[in-house]
């Protein structure tokens, strides 16, 4: 028996989801739309007695105080009046519903036994006319995603709960013994294993040898472990490079391992003491106090976030915090980091790429994403970064970063022989098939059709509970490994674990959410919020109760061995039977071509002017620059209470912060700082610059939330395009190059990184790759938080200056975005003159000569001097020529605005402070520019002495932060 | 007052009170619930609610309850009505007991729901009636979830804020927290009997629209206690501003911090009544 059960709010009571949505679809350019009512509904299948039904309306699923029921019946059904549109959206069948769990719990509360089911669905009445085409469009661009879900007609009674088939298990081998090079290929496409024919044909020669066919678990485990997402193939792999007309030239080189060579090389020769496990585990550690140890890690999640933008966000921030929990023996995440690249969110509709969703949706169904997870998970989201480019439009970019901070004594791994391989949390369902290798493929109009096994939906209060019981479990010392399940689910936690010592599955024992999986789906699922533990025996009771104390499954499904074998079973039937050092080592070596030719790009014809105030105010307004206050506000960034410097700060505590500073433990007052660099813009012209600016940005928020260099260790995240593809490849190259020179500079040692390929989007043949983008972050430790140093203006009276040359050097600027151009003046890194900058005004914050530092970035220093006064809610008047610049050919008002030089700050000091700090800084650039007034005029004068910004704080503010606030 | 009385009285004074955080799934603010009661000078312990539903411990153990914030069961129906739930069908005795007794409750953020949807807040039953739900907390008006700081005017005679005078300045993070009662007389009665115990409201005091009410709320109300005074729930975060690096505007403030004093007046009652 079904019921089913609509829950809506009593009249009088606001209805905010349909409001929001009514907004949404004027958004759209439909403005027929006068009301959207919404309805939640519930379908309850079981053996239910009328009066359980009632009490389990009245008691569970309604809230007297604002919302009515009704059960539905023939008589009770809602009949949509003319120009009325009733759209009811449910979750496909095999989508894990998570409100389900929730219900059954309450429902066994009220002391009814649970009903077989439970499924939920919405309901949306739209009153307006519509064509059909319209309500199409609504349904499609809006409310629902046709991967996870679809409309059922809301006229039926019945709910839409439907059983799955069940499995009979018959074995499946594919014939590689006797395939060719074309079927190999064919065997490869077919089943999705983005395997070359020259990794086919190891496969194959394997095989040979053991003279029989693999079975298609056997294959699908290889070609994970070899997938570009698991095994890094480029950057391990053989490049030959050449170059022409770069600065500075590499030359003609023959890579073995790029990662080796540049960025691993830089942490192997500056040696830190403090960095305590590095490009090893789970995330990067380093030392923070005597007892503590922190770990940071930032992941990549942009092909299903393309296709499912809520899902996929949402398990890429799940799958970061697993990282953290499953570095070491586990650590505790306390904050994360989300930094995104989309295409403009006004982007006309008939720009968008076929077979992509429209920018705007995908923004707010990734911010949704993120913010659902983190603030579940009960982690501040602290920093971040979102930039816009057209070609992000059929391939965003989401990166999301974990800190995690774990005691001293349990920041290493070691499973042993017999140990008994357990997995914890959620179970097994049919999601996630394929991630791994489809991560490793082009985008294409067809993905979202021909991969939607890839897109899942998380579940955080499922990982919330795995989280609280896994640090128990640790705290008593009852597993010797952990690791979580991401990418490649138990194919790849366990061939990870067994790697020098093997194990013994047995698929049949993992806890599934329904019938019908095979062995070889659950062996690869990417079901969220799983953990593998290994286990001595004798602590496996124990264990087990630990987690079932707070109703977490934890299962044992096999044992560790020392055969360096990976055998699973299903049913007593042998179905992988490999060998590790094959599926570990047996990758043919890679070589690939990669070709760097430095591009010249137009110079801008920009008209000569005199006043500067309309750019600025536009570049107020840029997407990359503008308040991101809608998104930031939606994550909890105070949870934990351990946030000092905030995301948004200011007097009326909506200015932008440079770094984040987090104290994570109660009684100390020791604090983390976390930044990130981000700039696609400079790599458009020299991907070297790039990734030196990145890095020079990361460290001077560093620096402007009054840290210094002491300690800091940073991360790469390169998200690029197809590295087959030698024009790619040889940008690449050269970031990672840019890499290696600025963090030697800067003595900063990388942690951890990550890489992720093949952004590109196809529409039929037609490939378009994301700009190279790398993002650098940074974690640096402080000693005393009660030192830091935030951005907004502070006093009238206080003097401004600016610390770093600005040179002529306005290519990638976002001045030149105005006007359409790129251009070739990349900012360059004068090593040593930064980083004596750096330390000097480090030294001067520590010593509280500064009120206030702003970081010089995107918009040059004209948006950072606004930004610190419209935050501080004071006036400024500055006197460019005052600057410190290097300009063989010439200085401009033009440049001293708006020219994104690196190594620059602003800062404000007190009167009385102003000769201490200038001794501070000798033999640093710097010129004392201007002052702080108590008027709410900016103004800023020209070289010539003339007036060249001339504006008010509120119009300036307005301007920044009019564009998102949606 | 007898000798006898007033040494027991002196005993117990220099004993820690003891703080049950009672946490289950999706309880996320506890440990740091936690933390600003120890610094009050409690003896705090984080508690699953399966430990109290099994027996194997008891609410006797303890003089306050703290119900913290997070997603308990991912707000999924409705925010806190599942852990509600299970207090008014699993725990109702025991809870009933420990206000007779004289004990005290808080309910933060996910736990005010909790109260409100458990019927403990503003309790107008009293204690023999069956728990109802008289007030709710339902979606923002912005329909999202917000963090901000609000001004908070203090009012009404709980027990938590006794002494607190000035406008206070606390977080908020929530996606359901607007304030909502059945009809007028119930508001009516809130404020007759002094149960209103904070209104958000414009850093002069002065109650104002959106975002220093950030989502909607009736009258303004951030939170209220039940007639007894000792049963307290609240949407903005007193745990989150109990030092002062903690505050967003940090330079040139005195050490003290807004949130610290509801803390401690619920200590020390209990140490002068126990």
């Amino acid at each position: 028996m079904q019921y089913k059960i609509e829950v809506v709010d009593k009249p009088g009571i606001f209805d905010a989801v349909g409001q929001g949505v009514s907004r949404d679809i004027a958004d759209l350019g439909i403005n027929s739309v006068k009301e959207v009512k919404f309805i939640q509904v519930y379908i309850l299948e079981g053996d239910l007695a009328e009066g359980q039904v009632t009490s389990i309306c009245q008691e569970l699923l309604t809230d007297k105080v604002a919302q009515d029921y009704k059960i539905l019946s023939e008589d009770s059904k809602y009949r949509a009046k003319p120009n009325q549109y009733i759209v009811e959206v449910a979750y496909n069948p095999g989508v894990m519903d998570p409100v389900e769990a929730s219900v059954l719990k309450g429902i066994q509360d009220l002391g009814i036994p649970a009903p077989d089911a439970v499924r939920t669905a919405k309901k949306y009445i739209i009153s307006g006319k519509l064509s059909s085409a319209q309500l199409k469009t609504i349904s499609e661009k809006l409310l629902y995603n046709k991967l996870i879900q679809h409309v059922v007609n809301p006229h039926t009674l019945d709910g839409d709960i439907k059983h799955l088939p069940g499995y009979n298990f018959a074995l499946v081998t594919v014939d590689l013994l006797r395939a060719g090079d074309k079927r190999l290929m064919e065997i490869s496409k077919k089943g999705q294993l983005f395997l070359n024919l020259n990794e086919m044909r190891q496969i194959r020669g394997y095989f040979r040898k053991l003279k029989r066919n693999p079975t298609d678990c056997e294959l699908e485990t290889i070609a994970q472990t070899w997938s570009e997402h698991c095994y890094h193939k480029t950057f391990r792999g053989n490049i030959t490079y050449k170059e022409s007309k770069a600065t500075p030239a590499l030359g003609n080189i023959a890579i073995k391992n790029l990662l080796k060579s540049t960025i691993m090389k830089v942490t192997r020769e500056l040696d830190k003491s403090w960095c305590v496990s590095v490009f090893k585990d789970n995330s990067g550690v380093i030392r923070f106090d005597q007892k503590n140890n922190i770990c940071f890690k930032v992941e990549t999640h942009n092909h299903p976030s393309a296709l499912e933008p809520f899902g996929g966000a949402n398990t890429g921030i799940g799958g970061v915090i697993r990282d953290a929990m499953g570095t070491g023996l586990g650590a505790k995440p306390i904050l994360n980091s989300d930094i995104f690249c989309f295409a403009p969110p006004d982007m006309a509709f008939n720009k968008v790429p076929t077979g992509a969703l429209h920018p705007k949706r995908v923004m707010k169904g990734v911010v949704s994403g993120v913010r659902d997870y983190g603030n579940k998970m009960g982690i501040p989201t602290v920093n971040g970064a979102i930039l816009f480019h057209e070609n992000f439009a059929g391939n965003p970019l989401v990166y999301c970063g974990t800190v995690g901070i774990m005691p001293k004594d349990k920041s290493f791994k070691q499973t042993n022989p017999g140990d008994l391989a357990v997995v914890v949390g959620g179970a097994t369902g049919r999601d996630g098939i394929h991630g791994a290798t489809f991560s490793s493929g082009e985008l294409t109009h067809e993905s979202e059709t021909v991969s939607s096994g890839a897109v899942q939906i998380g579940n955080p209060i499922q990982e919330k509970k795995v989280l609280d019981t896994l640090l128990q479990a640790r705290d008593l010392n009852l597993y010797s490994a952990v690791t979580d399940c991401g990418a490649g689910g138990l194919s790849s936690a366990i061939g990870e674990m067994a790697q020098e010592l093997g194990a013994r599955v047995y698929l049949d024992r993992v806890p599934l959410k329904y019938s019908g999986l095979s062995y070889m789906e659950i062996w690869i699922s990417e079901s969220q919020e799983r953990m593998v533990l290994s286990v001595p025996p004798k602590n496996i009771d124990k264990l087990i109760s630990v987690f079932a104390n707070e109703n977490v499954q934890a299962t044992v499904i096999g044992e560790f061995t020392g055969s360096r074998r990976l055998e699973l079973y299903y049913q007593d039937n042998l179905v992988c039977d490999l060998d590790m050092q094959f599926m570990h080592d047996g990758i043919p070596q890679i070589a690939k071509k990669a070709e760097y030719i430095q591009a010249r790009h137009r110079e801008p014809k920009i008209p000569r002017k005199k006043n500067f105030t309309s750019d600025l105010l536009k570049l107020l307004g840029h997407y990359d620059i503008c308040s991101k206050e809608w998104v930031i506000r939606q994550y909890d960034h105070e949870v934990q209470g351990g946030s000092v410097i905030k995301p948004l700060v200011g007097i009326k505590n909506d200015g932008p912060s440079d770094a984040s500073l987090t104290k994570p433990l109660f009684d100390s007052n020791k604090g983390i700082i976390i930044s990130n660099g981000i700039n696609f813009r400079f790599g458009f012209i020299d991907p070297y610059w790039m990734a030196a600016g990145c890095i020079d940005e990361a460290l001077r928020q560093i620096i402007s939330v009054g840290g210094s260099l002491k300690e800091v260790a940073i991360l790469d995240n390169f998200c690029w395009g197809n590295p087959d593809k030698p024009d790619r490849l040889g940008g690449l190259v050269r970031a990672a190059y840019g890499c290696y020179d600025t963090a030697k500079a800067y003595g900063v040692p990388f942690i951890s990184g990550k890489d992720s390929f093949y952004n590109e989007f196809s529409v039929r043949g037609k490939s378009t790759p994301i700009p190279g983008t790398l993002l650098i972050s940074a974690i640096g430790v402080m000693e005393d938080v009660n030192k830091s140093v935030s951005m907004y203006a502070k006093s009238a009276g206080n003097l401004i200056y600016v610390l770093g040359n600005t040179r002529d050097e306005l290519g990638g600027s976002h001045y030149y975005d105005l006007y359409k151009s790129i251009g070739n003046q990349v900012p360059k890194v004068y090593f040593q003159e930064s980083r004596r900058t750096f330390d000097a005004l480090s030294k001067a914050s520590a010593k509280g000569l500064v009120k206030s530092i702003h970081d010089c970035s995107e918009g040059g220093l004209a948006v950072a001097l606004a930004e610190m006064a419209f935050s501080g809610g004071l006036g400024m008047e500055v006197f460019l020529i005052e600057a410190a610049h290097v300009a063989p050919y010439g200085i401009s008002n033009e440049i001293l605005l708006f020219s994104e030089s690196n190594s620059r700050f602003v800062v404000e000091v007190e009167r009385s402070k102003q000769k201490e700090f200038q001794k501070q800084l000798k033999g640093c650039p710097f010129g004392l520019i201007g002052c702080l007034t108590d008027r709410i005029d900016f103004t800023i004068y020209g070289l010539d002495g003339n007036l060249c910004v001339s504006s008010d704080i509120f119009k300036l503010k307005e301007a920044w932060r009019a564009p998102l606030r949606w | 007052m007898s000798l006898a009385k007033s040494l027991r009285q002196l005993r117990n004074f220099m004993r820690n009170p003891k703080v049950c955080v009672l946490r289950s799934a999706g309880t996320n603010c506890d440990q740091e619930t936690a933390a600003a009661f120890k610094m009050a000078g409690a003896q705090p312990e984080l508690l699953h609610i399966n430990s109290l539903v099994s027996l194997a411990r008891s609410l006797d153990d303890f003089h306050i309850l703290a119900l913290p914030g997070g997603f308990s069961h991912g707000d999924d129906v409705a925010s806190g009505k599942i852990f509600a739930n299970e207090l008014r069908f699993k725990l109702v005795d025991s809870l009933r007991k420990f206000i007779a007794d004289g004990k005290l409750i808080i309910g933060i953020c996910n736990g005010f729901q909790i109260l409100v949807k458990s019927g403990l807040l503003p309790g107008f039953g009293g204690s023999n009636q069956e728990l109802k739900q008289e007030v709710s907390l339902i979606l923002n008006d912005s329909a999202k979830f917000e963090s901000r700081w609000v001004y908070l005017k203090p009012a009404g005679n709980c027990v938590w804020t006794r002494g607190l005078k000035k406008i206070i300045y606390l977080p908020v993070a929530h996606g359901e927290g607007k304030f909502v009662a059945a009809d007028k007389r119930i508001l009516n009665r809130l404020k007759q009997n002094k149960q209103i115990v904070f209104q958000y409201s414009d850093s002069a005091g002065n109650l104002s629209g959106y975002p220093d009410n950030p989502n909607g709320s009736m009258e303004s109300i951030a939170g209220i206690c039940d007639e007894t005074g000792r049963v307290f729930g609240l949407m903005p975060h007193p745990e989150r501003h109990i030092y002062a690096a903690q505050h967003p505007r940090k330079e040139g403030r005195s050490k003290e911090a807004d949130g610290f004093q509801i803390f401690k007046n619920g200590v020390n009652f209990i140490k002068k009544n126990f």
